[in-house]
């Protein structure tokens, strides 16, 4: 069975959208298309009359292998607001448990006639797997695998990101903390690139960098500071609770010290900088609350940008699936 | 029975042997290099003009998964499928179910193989009881039953301390000890190559310092105790360099290389192709080159399969959770014979490395075509290719990323113990 790449995979014979897994692939104009989508789409929430029915009749299925309330609401509601009939599966509970092949799991969802997978699972790869595998009038959609990628939070940054600096080419951005271990680092720095920004770096100690980190595509800094001087963009990743007590840093107190986000140390970057943030937050780990609830911090617009950003994705992925010549391919 | 393969090129890397030559075989021996004993007549006469005439393979590591794991493979489609490809001998490892950690079964796969006839299958004692890494296994009665190599497969052992021990009550009984250097620590949870695939996969990573630190730590303690190593699948460049200063201090060390190794890389991984999924992991392409060159100038004396056959279900899963390993008795002879066509070295040190070279490691009198010599042979068209299709291996295991690959060297007959035991299509 031959394994497609993932830019072959992502697109269909006219180029376009047909799965999303990983930013990897996609130029850049299909970027910026997701972009002017999602800024059709950010409108709406505030409109007496919230929901567009361009997903009517449609069924979407949300498969978390792995528990996540945030990100599956926000899909949901995206969902919700094109109209689509929502299920979800918190597969991680149920299935699996009972030894069932993440292939039969699979097979017997595909038999309930959805649409469209929302997949959010604990290993690199695996919704590229369920892409692969999946009848061809299924469109994934990526939520997050493992280590490697959760590229509609990716652009959701990057919605955020235009929405207060405009153009993407001059700016100078800095992703600080535990880039070993994260998808979302992965997908932003992909998409920054793609995007064409000045300069990507990220920041932290060298346990939490991956020792391959330059083949990403970003310039190295161990020191905080540094790291942020004359930046126009602060992301922080958040610094999951297993990894600060062991081998990997001795503890959150010092980890603050050094790489805890303040007002002060703020102040080497450009004066206008944003402060980003996925989210949930750990106060007084990743950054003061000074910082968080200041006023560069954009973190509560990510969030309500995510929405948008989530629907014009879906909605992207199921325009191509007219392509295939059945616009209603949920009567097969 | 007897046979005579006439008007071949006979080529016999232990002898140095590169010329137009017949051979005569009688009953399970070489009988006549190049002229038949007085009086002999041929039962059978195979015409190999415009072929060449070698020993059959010797294959140092194939995990033929019976007993225990019937569901991957069997003894019988593992030796049938070893019988296409040219091996004529091969060294089954210790990971079945139970485990061969004492004679009952060695002596089991021993009397399997001999009924199937299809290759001589020895078995690799397990070196410690269960493979569980802390107790030694009982190597002497191994020994009795027929073993000459034992190993913990790609299990760990549980300290250094006893990895001592093992070389060393190994090493009483003249046994050479398989060891697979990987430091388990380092390790971790990985699935592929620490490099620039996996950080963009985000794959989790095993470091090829995992492999220099158990190469390092290995090769003290061989040292220290006189023990007689054999390092299975290397798969770095610094591996590599290690193993060249080791012999040169004269340690008494050999090591092999998976012939899938010499062939791909990190990137080989790209899009999540699982058939890819490998232990060792596939490295660099510096870590590859090193390795070729490994192999050319003899630090590395052995090409194995390193054959792991999987039902298809051990890789319809996400990457980091499939079954590492390739199904590759078929493609042991095709990936060696490509590595004279890149020029990387030539078609008698090509074979050398899987037939004298193995067996030399071993002391085994395989791999070799002199008078007296077992009657195991193989005969193949250099120049004629043939493609490889997964639909029609004889492995149980169709996992392989070599689908569609084409190679040189077409075999037409394996002959092993003086009897065909595979016939390819007849030559044009």
């Amino acid at each position: 069975m031959p394994s497609p790449r993932s830019s072959n995979l992502q697109l269909n014979e006219h180029g376009r959208l047909r799965h999303f897994l990983t930013i990897d692939g996609l130029d850049r104009e299909l970027l910026t298309q997701i972009l002017d989508t999602a800024e059709s789409f950010a409108a709406l929430p505030g409109r007496p009359v919230k929901k567009v029915p361009l997903l009517r009749g449609r069924i979407i299925t949300n498969l978390f292998f792995e528990s996540s309330t945030r990100t599956r609401t926000t899909f949901e509601l995206a969902a919700k607001l094109l109209s689509a009939d929502v299920i979800n599966f918190n597969i991680s509970t149920s299935a699996t448990s009972k030894g069932e092949t993440l292939l039969d799991t699979l097979r017997n969802i595909e038999a309930m006639h959805s649409d469209m997978f929302i997949v959010r699972h604990a290993q690199s790869g695996a919704a590229h797997f369920i892409a692969e595998h999946a009848a061809p009038r299924v469109s994934v959609i990526n939520a997050g695998d493992g280590r490697h990628a959760h590229p509609t939070q990716a652009m959701l940054d990057m919605f955020t990101i235009r929405k207060h600096k405009g153009d993407f080419t001059p700016l100078r951005v800095a992703i600080v903390g535990d880039v070993l271990h994260s998808r979302v680092a992965r997908s932003q720095i992909l998409a920054l690139n793609t995007l064409g920004v000045t300069e990507v770096r990220v920041v932290g100690p060298r346990t939490l960098l991956p020792t391959e980190a330059r083949a990403l595509g970003v310039h190295v800094f161990n020191d905080l500071e540094e790291g942020v001087r004359d930046v126009d963009v602060v992301i922080m990743l958040r610094l999951q609770n297993e990894r600060m007590d062991g081998a990997l840093l001795p503890n959150q107190h010092e980890y603050f010290r050094l790489y805890g986000l303040t007002d002060e140390r703020l102040e080497a970057a450009k004066p206008d900088a944003i402060v980003m943030h996925p989210g949930p937050i750990n106060r007084g780990i990743e950054m003061d609350s000074e910082v968080a609830d200041g006023p560069r911090s954009v973190i509560l617009q990510q969030v309500s940008y995510g929405i948008a950003v989530r629907m014009a994705v879906m909605s992207m992925a199921m325009q191509s699936q007219a392509d295939l010549g059945g616009a209603g391919g949920s009567e097969a | 029975m007897s046979i005579s393969i006439v008007n071949g090129r006979l080529l016999d890397p232990a002898h140095g042997i590169d010329d137009q030559l017949d051979l005569h075989l009688d009953g399970e021996v070489v009988v006549g290099v190049g002229h038949a004993p007085a009086e002999f007549v041929a039962d059978e006469i195979i015409d190999a003009t415009g072929c060449v005439v070698a020993p059959g393979l010797v294959d140092l590591a194939a995990c033929l998964r019976e007993p225990g794991f019937e569901h991957k493979a069997t003894l019988a489609s593992e030796a049938a499928a070893a019988a296409r490809g040219g091996i004529t001998t091969l060294l089954c490892t210790p990971d079945t179910n139970p485990v061969i950690d004492n004679a009952a079964v060695v002596e089991l796969i021993h009397r399997m193989a001999r009924k199937l006839g299809q290759a001589r299958i020895l078995a690799t004692g397990a070196l410690t009881r269960g493979l569980n890494g802390e107790q030694l296994s009982e190597m002497a009665s191994l020994r009795q039953a027929g073993c000459v190599a034992v190993s913990n497969a790609h299990y760990p052992l549980c300290s250094t301390l006893v990895e001592r021990r093992a070389l060393e009550y190994a090493t009483t009984f003249g046994l050479t000890v398989f060891l697979r250097p990987e430091d388990r620590h380092l390790r971790a949870g990985g699935c592929a190559h620490e490099g620039a695939v996996a950080t963009r996969l985000g794959l989790p990573a095993i470091p090829s310092a995992a492999e220099s630190v158990a190469v390092a730590r290995d090769l003290a303690l061989a040292e220290h105790c006189q023990a007689k190593i054999h390092f299975r699948a290397l798969s770095t460049m610094k591996a590599a360099r290690m193993l060249a200063e080791a012999r040169a201090a004269g340690i008494l060390v050999t090591a092999d290389v998976a012939a899938h190794q010499l062939h791909l890389t990190e990137m080989d991984v790209d899009g999540f192709d699982a058939r890819c999924h490998v232990s060792p992991p596939l490295r660099t392409l510096g870590d590859r080159d090193a390795l070729r060159r490994a192999v050319a100038d003899g630090t590395i004396a052995a090409i194995c399969s390193d054959h792991q056959p999987h039902e298809p279900d051990a890789k319809e899963r996400p990457f980091p959770e499939t079954e590492p390993g390739i199904s590759g008795l078929e493609t042991l002879l095709g990936l060696t014979l490509r590595l004279v066509e890149d020029g990387t070295m030539d078609l008698m040190t090509a074979l050398a490395r899987v037939t004298s070279g193995p067996a030399d490691i071993l002391g085994l009198p395989y791999g070799r075509l002199g008078t007296g010599s077992p009657a195991d042979i193989i005969v193949f068209d250099l120049d004629r290719r043939w493609t490889l299709d997964t639909s029609n291996m004889l492995s149980e295991g169709r996992n392989t990323p070599f689908d569609g690959w084409d190679f040189p060297g077409s075999i037409t007959h394996t002959i092993f113990n003086g009897r065909v035991v595979y016939r390819g299509a007849a030559t044009a």
